[in-house]
Formats: structure tokens, C-alpha cells, sequence
């Protein structure tokens, strides 16, 4: 009977490796009902390994604790996997040429609703902030116009909107993705208003590096695929630590830590609490894996969710080294204008959001 | 040959020029690798996207770090 079970085994991995290594089509093909069968029944997987064979109480702190974490973390593997590849796939139709091509020369409100949407979805990477920002002004994408981009594209990522959904559920990242599309689009178009290209670095608008020829990557299919299992490998490999992490300190303070402390400090009722995360959550730094997690520590200890929401848009979207690179284009007026009006933009969701729940 | 790796210092930049060095090493020829780091240089490849691989003057790459075969494959068809 084991020996058997055994041989299966063995035959279906090599059938796996054989696939991959001949055709990389397959691999989702294949992995994708499995991916489905663990996903659905991860619930009772996790309530069978704590009840049966770890036989622990019900009910007791740690028991639930124990439980919070072998549900929650397979599960935001899962669904960081799988959406992961898919984006990854995506992206590969969504090059920053490509999407510089579509914003050249388009004017004012269009403009910044188009540029804060295309950078939910192209490719970036804050290293190569200034490339593309270069890149963007110099073949005519209005200054507004890249704004836009610059904010909605580290905020708004395939990350932090897979963690939100895994946590708080559809709700939280629909409202996250709306609210974060509505300050890029606004924040971009107020700078597009004031006309500040004069605060741009003066070499900027007088470089020409000419040379806008961009010989593109040919992709087959098979191709994009293997991006997108890429795309997997390089981002979980980086963030499962800290989403373990995460929910590692999530499922410990689960009780610990009193509620009413971290209420009358962050609540609802206090009203310096919006801007006071705002302030915090600039110098500090992080990505979306480190500080999803954090969030619903915070709004399961009775910090309220606009509040947390606000924080989170802080530290993502207003990060101090992204304001030091950008500092080699941008004068110190120009960066200040743009913390003060993203800023705002933050602000208002917060309020807004502390109102309405 | 020409091989030059266009990157600001970031660790995905570093990592590229690492592995490229590592592929020409392996097959063993020669090549001039040089990292590029001045933005006015990068820009005038037209690249928006780093790290990036230039053969010859030709973009190769952008936007990514390709594996050590890839680039093997790379530098062989673009001698």
C-alpha cells in the first residue's frame, strides 16, 4: 500500500518536472486544480490538524491562536501566488514604453485618470523611478500626467490589494483601490494645474537623449508564461517572511493586548488620530507585504478603519526614500507641493472613511 | 564584444551585472562588460525600465534580471 502510494508519488512528480521542462504551458494547466482543491478546503485541512491530530482545547487562547495561523497563512500564500502569476502574465503587455506611448501629449483630467489606472498595472519598481520619469516628461507626458503614475503605481500594487482582499475581505480592497485611484488622479491633476514645471530641475526639460527607438522583447506565449512564474518566485520569495511575520504577531496579540488601550489612543472619537498616522507613517518605510499584516493587528486592536487605512496610504505611498531619489529631478518646493497634496488626499479618505463605518 | 549593463545601484542592477559576468566566464570569451550607472548615459539607450542589457549597442533586456542561460543564449546570438 505505501509502496504504491509511494510510486504515484514519484510517477506524477516526474510527469510535473517533464512538463516543465518541455512545455511551460502546462505547468498552470496543471497546477491550477490543485490550487483550487487546497484552497477549498484549507478550513477543514486546519480545523482536522488542530482538533484530531494535535488535539488541542477549543477555545482556549492559544488553541485559536495556533489555528488564526495555520488557516491564514497557507491561504495568503495561496492567493499571493496565483494572482501573483496572472499579474505577472498581464504585465507583460503592459511595458513602461507602452505605456509612456499612451500617455504622450494627452492633456489635463484624461490624462491623470489614464496614468493613475496604467500604473496599478505596469511594471515598476522604485529604482527605477527616475528613468521613467525622464522617460515620461521627455516625450511629452505632461508633468500632472506622470504624478499621477508616480502615485498610484507603488500604492496601488497587486500585493497590497491580494493582502487586503485575504484579510479583511473584497470590501476593504475595493475601497483601497477606488480610494488610492481618486488621490493619484487628483493629486496629479492639482500639480498639473499649478504649472510648477519650473520647480522640475532645470537640466531635465533641457536634456534630449534623443534615441526614443526602443527595440522591444519579442514574447511567445510560453514565454509569458515563464514571466509570470518568474514574477512568483522573485516577489513570494521576498515577502513570505514578513506575511508570516505579520501573521505570526497578528495571531498573538489576538487577546493580549487590550482593546480600549490602543482605541482611545487611534479611535474613532479622537480626532487627531487621521493626521497623526499620516505624520508617523511617512519617515517610515515598507511594502505592502510588511505592512498589511500590521493594519489588521491595529483594526483588530480598535483602531478605526479609516484611520489604519490612512496609515497604510502613509507609508506606502509618501516614503521618505522614494522623496530622496525623486530629489535628483525634483526641487524641494516641488517635493514638498507633492507630500502636501497626496498628503491631504490621505487625509480626506481617513476622515471620510472614520465617518462613514 | 560590447556587453553593458545599464543600472542605477539598485540590488536587481547589481545582481545583473553579477550574473552576466558570470555567463561570459562561462563561455569563455571575450567581452568588455561595463556597468553604467550615469543616468544621462542610461536615458540615451532609451531605457526606461532598469536593470538593462545592452550587446553591441543593442537592448537586450530591460526591466528584469534574465538567468545565467538566458543570457548565455543572449550574448551568443548577438556576437
Amino acid at each position: 500500500m505505501h509502496k504504491k502510494f509511494n510510486r504515484i508519488v514519484r510517477y506524477f512528480t516526474n510527469l510535473l518536472i517533464d512538463m516543465m521542462n518541455k512545455k511551460v504551458i502546462w505547468v498552470p494547466v496543471v497546477l491550477i486544480p490543485v490550487w483550487v482543491f487546497i484552497y477549498h478546503n484549507l478550513q477543514n485541512f486546519t480545523d482536522w490538524f488542530i482538533d484530531r491530530i494535535l488535539q488541542l482545547e477549543k477555545g482556549k487562547h492559544i488553541t485559536e491562536a495556533l489555528r488564526f495561523f495555520v488557516f491564514e497563512f497557507p491561504k495568503v500564500l495561496l492567493l499571493l501566488t496565483l494572482i501573483i502569476f496572472v499579474v505577472g502574465i498581464i504585465r507583460t503587455f503592459f511595458t513602461p514604453e507602452r505605456t509612456r506611448k499612451a500617455l504622450e501629449g494627452k492633456r489635463t483630467f484624461t490624462g491623470n485618470v489614464m496614468a493613475a489606472t496604467l500604473g496599478i498595472i505596469t511594471p515598476f519598481c522604485s529604482c527605477s523611478a527616475i528613468p521613467l520619469f525622464l522617460g515620461f516628461i521627455e516625450s511629452g507626458v505632461p508633468l500632472g500626467v506622470t504624478f499621477s503614475f508616480l502615485i498610484s503605481a507603488p500604492m496601488i500594487n497587486e500585493v497590497a490589494i491580494i493582502l487586503l482582499y485575504g484579510l479583511f475581505g473584497w470590501k476593504v480592497a475595493a475601497i483601497y483601490i477606488g480610494t488610492g485611484l481618486v488621490i493619484a488622479i487628483f493629486s496629479g491633476w492639482l500639480i498639473g494645474l499649478l504649472k510648477r514645471e519650473k520647480w522640475v530641475e532645470p537640466w531635465v526639460y533641457q536634456a534630449h537623449f534623443g534615441n526614443k527607438e526602443v527595440v522591444e522583447e519579442k514574447l511567445n506565449f510560453a514565454k509569458r508564461i515563464n514571466l509570470g512564474i518568474e514574477a512568483v518566485k522573485e516577489i513570494v520569495g521576498k515577502v513570505w517572511l514578513f506575511v508570516g511575520l505579520g501573521i505570526v504577531v497578528g495571531a498573538g496579540v489576538h487577546g493580549y493586548v487590550p482593546q480600549e488601550f490602543m482605541a482611545s489612543l487611534m479611535g474613532k472619537s479622537v480626532w487627531y488620530s487621521v493626521p497623526l498616522s499620516v505624520l508617523i507613517g511617512i519617515p517610515l518605510y515598507s511594502n505592502a507585504a510588511g505592512i498589511v499584516p500590521i493594519v489588521s493587528v491595529l483594526i483588530e486592536k480598535g483602531v478605526s478603519l479609516g484611520t489604519a487605512l490612512a496609515f497604510m496610504m502613509s507609508v506606502i505611498g509618501l516614503s521618505l526614500p522614494e522623496m530622496i531619489i525623486l530629489r535628483k529631478v525634483l526641487t524641494m518646493p516641488l517635493i514638498v507641493t507633492f507630500i502636501g497634496i497626496v498628503g491631504t488626499g490621505i487625509l480626506i479618505v481617513g476622515y471620510l472613511f472614520n465617518y462613514i463605518f | 564584444m560590447e556587453i553593458k549593463v545599464l543600472g542605477t545601484g539598485c540590488s536587481k542592477c547589481k545582481a545583473l551585472e553579477k550574473l552576466t559576468r558570470d555567463a561570459v566566464a562561462e563561455l569563455g570569451i571575450q567581452a568588455e562588460i561595463e556597468k553604467v550607472e550615469d543616468i544621462y548615459k542610461i536615458m540615451s539607450f532609451g531605457v526606461m525600465s532598469t536593470p538593462a542589457l545592452v550587446i553591441n549597442q543593442k537592448i537586450v533586456v530591460s526591466g528584469r534580471v534574465p538567468s545565467v542561460s538566458e543570457i548565455k543564449d543572449l550574448v551568443t546570438k548577438n556576437q
